[in-house]
């Protein structure tokens, strides 16, 4: 799936009326949600220049951030561990799971573990692994990846989960009552929390200064998965780190309005250390894993590194025309929609997944609703120059993008200098202008560019006379 | 954002028509011209224009649009407004402009440019505060905003109150309005599926409004939704505000 074509991909989803009317019905009511939030323009300008500005700062001290919420949490009693690739990440997984001889395992949500595989990998070593948020959980049923980052199984219906736990939950009845169904993931679940060597978990934001791991969530299975099982493994992108605890609230405000429309979420976890002597419950050791796969080069360009700023709403996709109605499948890795779209490309590489960026119409709805103002279109568009290695030398970055230049093809290139070359020499471009304005309607509908466009759209006309020509004719001044 | 702030009218202005313009709508050109003239208003057109560049900086290729922009840039060296018929447009010049060019010798003149740069509604209403007599028929109409125009450029009620201010025209407002078209450039060449699914529901909601035409303030959306109204065989017209102005104002419809 990592390196499936957003195209082919995209077109099957649109051939699905099923999915698309999913999508367009859930992203209508999560559009609806958070604009109920944020009904007074001043007051959204404000905090979502507060939540950008904690996050940019956040970023611009990084290293010296993380280094700090590793003396901090360590001082706390939990261990840190620092994986620069995902196979890194898994393989730490795994030895502190070997060390507790776990073979039980609960997830909260985490799409930093949808991008290690952590679930394959551990399972290819006999541990089960069951993923204890309810979309989660419906879409493991199903062997399936999240199609959205908050809601992951937002591409099925109830018709399609009744039938999918009537088939997959032992003794289910078919069933589509929705307090029902949830009943029937609760009692599964309930076991398998009870009897669970180790909780994993991701996290919303980590404190540098307190040592804190923040997660939030709606169901409490996120805290059944830090508190019950003995042992707690948390796992997190470097980029989620806040200097002081004050920086929370901002963040937690704009991630829950802009995600689910709440003003705060059902639990709000806060975890600063093990279990202490004196309390009743917790687990008795918590890992932290720092996950880099390819966010350190991101980081290291000052415009891709705004891509980092990124709290993980999922607004951006709940307002993409895109998204809206090829879904989350469709797109390569495990983030989709807009923030997919740039984040993908740098972490799998231009070279891979370099066509990505194209897939927007840059209509800028996702830059509008971001919570901490990343320039979404503008890094779309910076990536597809990359891609194909252009930009002035003064632009180009110390490190580029991985893949970068590899989408590079001659005839591409020609093109754009022959467009520059015609519309940048005045006669040129008038006598293009005249040309196609005599003969451009003779232009057969099969031709490249303009099959793809008549699929649904009538040939354009050129008009008989271009403006340039009833400008001169009407005696409008030339200068 | 805000150059409207001291609402000082100028004598002359310059017009850019942009390419769309030029080849498919030159009608709505010169309605913009001449709305402006109208206004007592001096209109500049320079004849060495073509395009704005946006079509190469999307792609990627921003040696080749820093090229063509800074053969516009050139063109309109004096200190009047410059007024598009495009919020696309008006919005590469206003907003990418100053980043295309950040580094070069020509920093300081493209961002003396883009200080200047109108959507054409924004400068009938915010500047010069236009007032228009309606002599056409009745009729009803439906309006679609230009991404670019209500994201970069700022513009979604000005053309709006335009609209409003013609008693015999009905407007009723699109059923998701602010939703893109599809268009986006090469994005309708490069994405065809995704893009043909979203003008189909473009053309979908412009049906639902019963409106005879559906107005914009950019070709490009106009392009894209009146090759699917047509294809789709649908009664609604596309038009350019600008047209439909100066058409319901001179008793032309």
């Amino acid at each position: 799936m990592d390196t499936a074509d957003f195209q082919d991909s995209a077109r099957t989803a649109l051939g699905d009326p099923q999915l698309r009317s999913n999508f367009r019905r859930a992203m209508d009511g999560l559009m609806a949600k958070r604009a109920a939030m944020f009904p007074d323009r001043d007051e959204w300008t404000r905090l979502r220049s507060l939540g950008a500005a904690v996050r940019a700062r956040s970023l611009l001290n990084l290293p010296h951030l993380l280094e700090k919420l590793e003396e901090r949490l360590t001082a706390n009693g939990i261990h840190v561990h620092w994986a620069e690739t995902v196979d890194q990440g898994n393989a730490i997984f795994k030895e502190i799971l070997a060390q507790h001889d776990a073979k039980h395992v609960v997830k909260g949500k985490s799409m930093v573990s949808e991008e290690m595989h952590l679930n394959h990998a551990l399972e290819e070593v006999g541990i089960e692994i069951i993923e204890a948020d309810l979309g989660e959980y419906i879409i493991q049923l199903d062997h399936e990846t999240p199609s959205h980052i908050i809601m992951p199984a937002i591409h099925k219906n109830k018709e399609q989960i009744a039938r999918l736990f009537s088939q997959k939950i032992k003794d289910a009845a078919y069933t589509e009552d929705v307090d029902h169904l949830t009943g029937m993931a609760r009692q599964v679940l309930r076991k398998k929390f009870a009897n669970a060597d180790a909780g994993v978990s991701g996290v919303n934001v980590a404190v540098a200064e307190t040592g804190t791991l923040v997660l939030v969530e709606n169901e409490g299975n996120g805290r059944m998965c830090t508190t019950v099982p003995k042992l707690h493994i948390a796992v997190m992108g470097i980029e989620k780190v806040v200097e002081r605890l004050e920086e929370v609230p901002p963040i937690l405000q704009l991630l829950t309005r802009s995600a689910t429309g709440q003003p705060i979420t059902t639990y709000v976890n806060m975890i600063s250390s093990p279990r202490k002597a004196d309390e009743k419950d917790g687990p008795e050791e918590i890992h932290l894993v720092l996950l880099d796969n390819g966010r350190s080069r991101v980081y290291s360009d000052p415009e891709l590194r705004n891509t980092l700023r990124c709290i993980r709403c999922g607004a951006c996709m709940n307002h993409c025309p895109v998204y809206t109605r090829v879904g989350g499948h469709a797109y390569p890795g495990v983030y989709p929609g807009p923030i997919g779209k740039i984040l993908t490309p740098q972490i799998l590489g231009l070279d891979v997944a370099g066509d990505l960026p194209h897939g927007s119409s840059l209509c800028n709805a996702c830059v509008e609703v971001c919570p901490v103002e990343i320039p979404i279109a503008a890094l779309l568009v910076r990536l597809r120059r990359e891609a194909v290695g252009n930009g002035a030398k003064a632009l180009k970055s110390a490190i580029p993008p991985k893949g970068a230049g590899q989408h590079r093809s001659r005839v591409e290139s020609w093109v754009w200098w022959g467009w520059a070359l015609a519309y940048r020499v005045p006669w040129i471009y008038r006598l293009t202008g005249l040309m196609l304005s005599r003969f451009g309607g003779l232009m057969p509908a099969t031709i490249p560019l303009l099959k793809e466009w008549t699929s649904v759209r009538s040939k354009p006309r050129f008009a008989s006379r271009t403006l340039h020509e009833m400008a001169s004719s009407q005696e409008v001044p030339n200068d | 954002m805000d150059n409207t702030a001291g609402k000082v009218r100028p004598h002359t202005v310059y017009f850019f028509g942009t390419c769309v313009v030029d080849l498919f709508f030159p009608g709505a050109g010169m309605a913009g011209i001449n709305l402006l003239k109208e206004q007592g208003l001096k209109v500049i057109f320079p004849q060495g224009q073509s395009c704005c560049g946006q079509p190469a900086f999307n792609s990627g290729y921003m040696d080749e649009a820093r090229s063509v922009a800074w053969a516009q840039v050139k063109l309109f060296p004096k200190d009047y407004p410059v007024i598009l018929p495009s919020g696309s447009c008006a919005g590469m010049m206003k907003k990418h402009y100053p980043s295309l060019f950040r580094g070069t010798p020509q920093q300081a003149k493209a961002e003396d440019f883009s200080g200047r740069v109108y959507e054409l509604t924004q400068f009938l209403v915010d500047i010069l505060d236009i007032k228009l007599k309606d002599l056409g028929t009745p009729t009803k109409v439906t309006w679609h905003p230009s991404c670019h125009s209500q994201r970069e450029m700022g513009v979604l009620d000005q053309p709006k109150s335009l609209l409003r201010q013609l008693a015999n025209v009905e407007y009723v407002e699109l059923p998701r309005e602010r939703e893109c078209c599809g268009f986006g450039g090469t994005f309708a060449v490069r994405q065809p599926e995704i893009s043909a699914a979203m003008v189909t529901d473009k053309i979908d909601a412009v049906a639902s409004t019963k409106a005879d035409t559906v107005i914009s303030g950019d070709c490009g959306c106009l392009l894209n939704i009146g090759g699917a109204l047509e294809k789709a065989q649908q009664a609604a017209r596309p038009k350019h505000i600008a047209e439909f102005l100066w058409e319901r104002t001179h008793g032309h419809s």
